[in-house]
C-alpha cells in the first residue's frame, strides 16, 4: 500500500554555509541526510532527533516542523488524522516512546514552597551544614537504647537501609531498552553521587560489578536474568508490578535487539523476544505478593529492602497499604507522565494518573493506617527539575526517582523514537556504531553534574524554607500551597491554597 | 543434620539450614515438614535435602545447586526461577510451577496444577526439564521461551491437559505422551511427531525420571508422543506500526 503519510519535520540546509564536510550525513542514524553532489535530505526520515544540527560546525541545518503537513485543527489535528492514517496503512498498535506529551495539568507547576522571613529566619547554605542524607528501609515504631548515657547502644533491631547520599535516584532503564555505556554512565554517576541506579529487567551486565552496592535489581513477570546471585549482588531487590507510561501492561523487546551481549544478561538465546507480559503470573493477590518479597528476603537473608513497584493509578492508596503489610520496605510509585523505551501510544497517553494525587493520596492513607514508617516512598514519573523534588518531598516521598531528566543530562533529545533501536545520542541503541557515540565517562560527569546542581539547589530552597536537613520537610504539606487548583484538588493534595494562612 | 520440623515456622528453620550448609554441612533431612515455605531458596551449594512431610509454596524458589527430594506432594510455587539444581517429588504438586525455570531438572511422580513452566528459559547448554507422571492444568507452557517439558499422564485420566497450552509459546519443546485435541493449544504452537533426535533425548531424561519413581521405562515409551513447539520465535512481532 502507498503511504499517504506526509513528513512530520522539514530539514533547512543552508548551501551557502555547507562546508560538504559530511559530518551530518554520518551522525544521522535514521536515515534522513544523504550526500549527492550536496547534502540533500529526506523528510520523511527525519525524527528531529537533532545529532546532525548539533554536529554542523557550520550550523547550517535547522529542522521545522512541516508547517503544510495538514489544514490545522484543534479537534482533528494533524497528530489525530497521521495515526489514523498510519493504522489504516497498517492495522497495528501504534508504538511510541519516551513520556506522554499530552497537556495533562502538570500539578507541580501549580504548588508554590513556602519560605521564611522574619519571625523563623532563612538558613545560608554556603555557611551551614545542609543535609540532605536519606535511608531507604522500614524503620521501627520506636527506638529503644540499652547502656548508661556514657556507653548507649540501640537495642532495636533495624530493617536493612539504603543510605542515599541525595534523595534522587536513577530509574529502572534495562540494558536492553538502553545501551550498555548509557548503564554504565548511570552506575558510576550512582557510585560517586552515593544515590543508585536500576539495572529495570535485564539482568546484570558483568561490566557492572564493580557497582552491585548502587545497584537496584529488578525482577519483574519475565525473571530476565534473575538468579541468587542476582538478588545478592544489589543495594536492593525491586519487584515490578506496573510502571508508570505503560499501567497494566507489559514489556516486549522485540528478538532483533537481542545481540550476543544482551542474550548473556537476559539469559535468554540470542534473537528470541523478551516477552514480559504485566501480570506476574505467580501473583493474584496481596498474599501472593507477600509470597514473593519473603522469596526474595529468605534469598537474599533478610538483608537487602525489597521495595515494590507499581504505577499511578485510582485505587494507588490501597494497593500501596496492600503492599506495605506483605511486607514491603519501599513502595516505588511511577506516575503517568513517565517515560519508556516503548509503550502503545494509547496506553502511555490515556491510561493512570499524575504522580502528585497518587504521590498525595498513598501518602495520606499510610499515616491513617499508621503504617508510614513501615516503609519508603520513592516517586517518578517526569520529575523534570529540582523544585519537583522538593515538592515530592515535601508531599511525602522519601526520594524521586528520575528517568527522562538523566536520558537529557547525557544527550538525549527526547525525539521519542527509542523504540526503533536507532537512537543518534547512543543511549537508546544497541547497535554497536551509535552506542560508542556516548562515552560513559561523559554521562557520568554529566549526571554527577546534574545532580550536584539539584543538590544545591535543593539546599538553596531549604535554607529558604529555615530547615537544615530533608528529613523535616518530608511530608510538610504545610509548606506548600496551591495557585489555580481546584478545591477538591487541593484537598487531595492535602494542601491550602495559597494566601491562607495558618 | 536432621531436623525435626514439628510447628517451626520456615523463618529460623531455613536460616539453620542456610547456616550449616554455609559451615560446610551437606545433607539434611526434615522431618515433620507442614507446609513451611522456600525450603531451600536461594541455595548455592550441591547439598542434598531430603523432606518427609508437605512442604510449603517457593520450595527451592532461585535455588542453584542442591538437590531436594520430596517423600509426599508438594504445594505452589515450586522451582520458581530456579537456575540449577533437581527437585524430586514422590507425589503431586500445586500450581506456577517452574516459573521462569532457567536450568536444572524437576521430576514430578503424579499431577501438576495450573501455569505449569510459564516463561521457562533457556541460555546456552542451560536448559531447564520438567517432567511430570500425570496430568496437567490449564496454561502449561504459557510464554514459554526455551527448555523442555514431558508430560506423560501415566496415571490413565483425560484430559491429559488443560486448555491454553503453549500461549505465547516462543522458544523451548513441550513433549506430551499420548493425542492433545487442537481446541487445547495456543495459537502460537503447532504439533509435530517426534523425531529420533527427539526420542534419543527423551529417553536419557526418562530412564532416570523411571528409576526415581519405579515406572516401567519400557511402557512409558510405548505410547505415541505428541511435540508441540512454537511456530515463531517472534509471535508478536506485527502488532505494532511506529
Amino acid at each position: 500500500m502507498e503511504s499517504q503519510l506526509p513528513a512530520e519535520f522539514i530539514v533547512n540546509i543552508n548551501h551557502e554555509r555547507c562546508r560538504k564536510c559530511k559530518r551530518c550525513v554520518i551522525n544521522c542514524s535514521f536515515s534522513a541526510i544523504e550526500f549527492k553532489d550536496k547534502v540533500t535530505a529526506n523528510n520523511r526520515q527525519c525524527v528531529a532527533c537533532h545529532r546532525c544540527a548539533t554536529f554542523c560546525p557550520e550550523n547550517a541545518i535547522t529542522i521545522i516542523h512541516n508547517p503544510l503537513d495538514y489544514k490545522d485543527g484543534y479537534n482533528w489535528s494533524p497528530e489525530i488524522r497521521k495515526n489514523i492514517l498510519k493504522q489504516a496503512e497498517s492495522g497495528g498498535i501504534i508504538l511510541t516512546g519516551m513520556g506522554n506529551p499530552r497537556p495533562y495539568p502538570i500539578y507541580w507547576d501549580h504548588m508554590l514552597i513556602d519560605a521564611c522571613q522574619v519571625t523563623n529566619p532563612s538558613i545560608d547554605p554556603l555557611r551551614e551544614p545542609m543535609e540532605l542524607r536519606t535511608y531507604l528501609g522500614a524503620k521501627p515504631e520506636a527506638l529503644e537504647f540499652e547502656g548508661d548515657i556514657d556507653n548507649i547502644s540501640l537495642k532495636t533491631e533495624l530493617a536493612p537501609q539504603v543510605k542515599l547520599d541525595i534523595p534522587i535516584v536513577f530509574a529502572a532503564m534495562s540494558y536492553g531498552a538502553i545501551s550498555l555505556n548509557a548503564h554504565k554512565a548511570l552506575a558510576m554517576a550512582a557510585k560517586r553521587m552515593g544515590t543508585l541506579m536500576n539495572t529495570g529487567e535485564g539482568g546484570l551486565h558483568e561490566d557492572l560489578a564493580g557497582y552491585t552496592d548502587r545497584i537496584i535489581v529488578q525482577v519483574a513477570s519475565g525473571r530476565f536474568g534473575v538468579t541468587s546471585k542476582y538478588l545478592n549482588n544489589s543495594a536492593l531487590v525491586e519487584i515490578k508490578i506496573g510502571q508508570g507510561a505503560k499501567p497494566g501492561i507489559g514489556g516486549h523487546l522485540p528478538g532483533e535487539k537481542v545481540g550476543e551481549d544482551i542474550s548473556k544478561t537476559r539469559m535468554i538465546p540470542v534473537g528470541t523476544d523478551a516477552l514480559s507480559p504485566a501480570p506476574h503470573h505467580d501473583i493474584y493477590s496481596i498474599e501472593d505478593l507477600s509470597q514473593l518479597i519473603y522469596a526474595i528476603k529468605e534469598t537474599t537473608d533478610y538483608k537487602k529492602p525489597v521495595s515494590v513497584k507499581i504505577a499511578a493509578v485510582h485505587n494507588v492508596a490501597a494497593i500501596a497499604s496492600g503492599i506495605v503489610r506483605a511486607g514491603a520496605d519501599i513502595v516505588m510509585i511511577d506516575g503517568f507522565r513517565g517515560g519508556t523505551g516503548a509503550a502503545p501510544m494509547v496506553i502511555r497517553d490515556h491510561v493512570g494518573i499524575p504522580i502528585e494525587l497518587a504521590l498525595a493520596a498513598v501518602d495520606d492513607r499510610l499515616r491513617q493506617e499508621g503504617i508510614r514508617n513501615r516503609a519508603s516512598i520513592l516517586v517518578g514519573g517526569s520529575i523534570r527539575q529540582s523544585a519537583d523534588v522538593v515538592k515530592a518531598i515535601a508531599l511525602g516521598a522519601d526520594a524521586c526517582v528520575i528517568g527522562t531528566a538523566s536520558l537529557i543530562a547525557m544527550g538525549c533529545r527526547v525525539c521519542q523514537k527509542c523504540y526503533t533501536g536507532n537512537c543518534a545520542w547512543g543511549i537508546a541503541t544497541q547497535k554497536p556504531e551509535l552506542v560508542r557515540r556516548l562515552n560513559p565517562e561523559v554521562g557520568a560527569d554529566r549526571l554527577c553534574n546534574l545532580l550536584t546542581a539539584w543538590g544545591h539547589e535543593i539546599q538553596e530552597v531549604l535554607g529558604s524554607l529555615g530547615i537544615n536537613a530533608i528529613e523535616s520537610l518530608r511530608g510538610s504539606r504545610e509548606r506548600l500551597r496551591g495557585v489555580g487548583l481546584s478545591q477538591e484538588t487541593l484537598d487531595i493534595l492535602g494542601i491550602k491554597h495559597a494566601g491562607i494562612g495558618q | 543434620m536432621r531436623i525435626n520440623a514439628k510447628g517451626m515456622h520456615y523463618r529460623p528453620m531455613n536460616k539453620m539450614i542456610r547456616d550449616a550448609v554455609a559451615s560446610g554441612e551437606k545433607e539434611f533431612e526434615l522431618d515433620n515438614i507442614g507446609g513451611q515455605r522456600y525450603i531451600g531458596a536461594g541455595l548455592n551449594e550441591n547439598v542434598k535435602i531430603t523432606i518427609n512431610g508437605t512442604p510449603g509454596n517457593d520450595l527451592g524458589a532461585f535455588m542453584n545447586g542442591p538437590k531436594i527430594i520430596v517423600n509426599a506432594n508438594g504445594q505452589d510455587g515450586l522451582a520458581n526461577t530456579m537456575n540449577a539444581g533437581e527437585i524430586i517429588v514422590h507425589g503431586n504438586v500445586g500450581d506456577i510451577i517452574g516459573y521462569g525455570m532457567r536450568g536444572g531438572k524437576f521430576y514430578i511422580k503424579g499431577d501438576v496444577g495450573y501455569r505449569v513452566g510459564i516463561h521457562m528459559k533457556e541460555y546456552k547448554k542451560q536448559v531447564p526439564i520438567i517432567i511430570a507422571g500425570g496430568t496437567a492444568g490449564d496454561f502449561f507452557g504459557e510464554y514459554m521461551a526455551g527448555g523442555i517439558m514431558i508430560l506423560l499422564g501415566m496415571n490413565g485420566k483425560s484430559p491429559l491437559v488443560g486448555d491454553y497450552v503453549g500461549t505465547g509459546m516462543h522458544g523451548g519443546v513441550i513433549y506430551i505422551r499420548g493425542k492433545v485435541d487442537p481446541y487445547h493449544l495456543g495459537k502460537e504452537v503447532s504439533c509435530l511427531e517426534l523425531s529420533e533426535e527427539d526420542t534419543k533425548l527423551i529417553s536419557g531424561y526418562l530412564k532416570e525420571y523411571c528409576e526415581y519413581f519405579g515406572f516401567d521405562f519400557n511402557e512409558v515409551m510405548s505410547a505415541k508422543f505428541t511435540k508441540l513447539v512454537p511456530l515463531s520465535l517472534r509471535p508478536y512481532g506485527n502488532m505494532y506500526v511506529y
